[in-house]
């Protein structure tokens, strides 16, 4: 089985602080601590396991700047056996459907039979996987946290619906599939590994080699526009105690206490 | 205009979800005074379309065996068929609208607008809408050309329900638009989440583990506090990502929905899936590391703390004081 897994370069929220810069123009990136989009981590872990399975090539690409390489490379030293980088200054600035375009354009340039993408990333919308299926006009399905593969026509899949269950069916190949976590383990990926890959030539791909003319995705295609980001005003926030760690917790005990939280 | 603005209203044993009034509010925050139309896709879905009509101008329903089971691949082409060009569709941001709506957007060749939280209004075509970034660290204020139309999927609970019976809808049978309609997946079966050893929906006092715990190995400082406070200990999604809680104490929209009256919110950040699962409105605290996480904007104490050094201090407190 042929795989693409599509991966994103984001600051990781949950090791930092993530504020508003000046103007609201952007959030502040001095400090952040980039990686591999968490969801995205857990696409490529599951397609190196369908290939140690039934065989195959697992592909990874990322759409972003130069700097989008290291975890391309990342990513490669997990397992995957080939990386892309789909990079042009006329990029910047895609909206959802744009980054499905340049993805479209990518997944035309090979035969794939699956392609893999995270649920969703740094910016929650959970969009590109299902725009990418479209307009490949490839079935879809999100939120999969099972993939069991039938011979070479089909997958029998699990998606995480409410409540914790799971909504089992079978989906046609080829096919386009967003991943939830807790799907899999993703294996650690040390020094070692990505020593190993650390040469190893990873294409770039521009407007030009995808066919798409400027205009076509980046700022000037996009529908949809961030105009700015801000805090959220919602409701009064929670009284936030301060103190020493004993003064702190002699607080909370007396809260607790209160509210019936000690029995 | 109203005749182009849709809300799909999704359904669970016979009755309309909460999402569709909530869906109503969202359509006049965005067309103040529109009296949008609902789609309803199912089998033996009249009581459905009953149930909402007084709620909208024209109830559409699609009644056929084969929509019995909810299935994205399926209603795209039908949505994709019936609805007229330059309609604005609303869905929830749930399990089953971000399955459907980025596709239908490209087949439809209309704008997707995602998991919005607030509307600011429309100028001229161009909708001002809200969104959380980051976890719901920050937001952003994202401005979408509507001309030829929308599909716009809306968090569960950002607005309030619009109140019942001010339209006196009709309901348009449309069943016949919704023959041999196929698609390349097809669902097989649900499986019912699992019971665990304990019902944390039924806990009232509850203590909560998020990813700031860092590792397994400090479990135990929850459960000792879980233990001294007499609570029962429940957990974030990422914790059950990692293997270290059963999926049964997973508190979130993916989890289970817990109504405790008190609610300690351990390294939690406070997505809206996690914050979702709590109902009830509990006495919230919350202790985290990072000043800036959403959990804090709906707690209601709370501590920017270190969890390591807070926790043995506060159960050693909880010990003696009692």
């Amino acid at each position: 089985m042929d795989i693409l897994v599509c991966v994103k370069r984001v600051p990781d929220s949950a090791e930092n602080e993530i504020s508003v810069g000046p103007g609201g123009a952007d959030i502040r990136r001095e400090d952040l601590v980039y990686s591999v989009n968490e969801w995205d981590n857990y696409a490529v872990e599951e397609a190196i396991q369908i290939v140690e399975r039934v065989g195959g090539n697992v592909t990874v690409v990322s759409v972003g700047d130069t700097e989008a390489e290291e975890i391309v490379r990342r990513e490669m030293a997990m397992g995957a056996n080939q990386g892309l980088l789909a990079t042009d200054a006329a990029f910047t600035g895609s909206d959802g459907l744009g980054i499905a375009t340049i993805l479209e354009a990518v997944a035309q340039k090979a035969k794939y039979d699956l392609i893999l993408t995270g649920a969703q990333a740094d910016d929650g919308a959970a969009q590109v996987g299902g725009m990418l299926g479209a307009l490949l006009d490839w079935p879809y399905a999100s939120l999969v946290n099972l993939i069991k593969v039938q011979g070479d026509k089909s997958l029998r899949i699990g998606r995480e619906i409410e409540g914790g269950s799971q909504e089992i069916s079978d989906i046609e190949l080829p096919c386009v599939l967003s991943i939830q976590t807790g799907i899999n383990e993703p294996r650690y990926v040390g020094i070692r590994g990505i020593r190993k890959v650390a040469s190893v030539e990873i294409p770039v791909l521009d407007g030009g080699a995808l066919g798409l003319p400027p205009g076509t995705v980046g700022a000037a295609g996009a529908r949809v526009r961030r105009v700015d980001y801000f805090v959220p005003q919602t409701g009064a926030g929670a009284e936030m105690l301060t103190g020493s760690t004993e003064e702190v917790a002699g607080k909370l005990v007396d809260l607790l206490k209160a509210k019936g939280g000690i029995k | 205009m109203d005749a182009k603005i849709f809300v799909f209203v999704t359904h669970t044993d016979g009755k309309a979800d909460d999402s569709a009034l909530e869906l109503v509010t969202a359509a006049r925050s965005l067309f103040p005074g529109c009296t949008p139309s609902a789609l309803v896709a199912g089998s033996g879905v009249g009581p459905v379309c009953q149930e909402v009509a007084a709620s909208f101008g024209e109830v559409w329903k699609f009644d056929q065996a084969a929509l019995a089971y909810p299935n994205a691949e399926l209603l795209r082409p039908l949505l994709v068929k019936v609805l007229p060009a330059g309609a604005t569709l609303l869905l929830a941001h749930n399990t089953f609208g971000l399955d459907l709506g980025p596709g239908l957007s490209v087949k439809l060749g209309v704008t997707y607008v995602p998991d919005v939280v607030g509307v600011d209004g429309l100028e001229g075509t161009t909708l001002r809408a809200v969104r959380q970034e980051y976890a719901g660290q920050v937001s952003s204020h994202v401005h979408c050309d509507i001309a030829k139309g929308a599909v716009i999927t809306v968090r569960p609970g950002a607005f309030k329900p619009a109140d019942a019976g001010a339209a006196a809808g009709q309901v348009v049978d449309r069943s016949e638009d919704a023959t041999g309609l196929a698609a390349r997946r097809t669902f097989v079966e649900l499986i019912q989440a699992e019971a665990g050893d304990i019902d944390i929906t039924r806990e009232d006092v509850l203590v909560s583990v998020g990813r700031g715990i860092g590792d397994k190995e400090n479990i135990p400082l929850v459960e000792e506090l879980v233990e001294a406070m007499g609570a029962a200990l429940s957990c974030s999604r990422p914790i059950v990502d990692a293997k270290w809680l059963d999926k049964s104490r997973q508190v979130g929209t993916s989890g289970k929905t817990v109504k405790p009256r008190v609610y300690l919110a351990l390294g939690i950040s406070g997505s809206f899936q996690h914050v979702g699962g709590i109902k009830g409105n509990p006495f919230l605290l919350a202790i985290n590391k990072n000043p800036k996480a959403a959990i804090f904007q709906v707690a209601t104490i709370g501590v920017v703390a270190d969890l390591m050094e807070l926790l043995p201090v506060l159960t050693e407190k909880i010990l003696k004081s009692k």
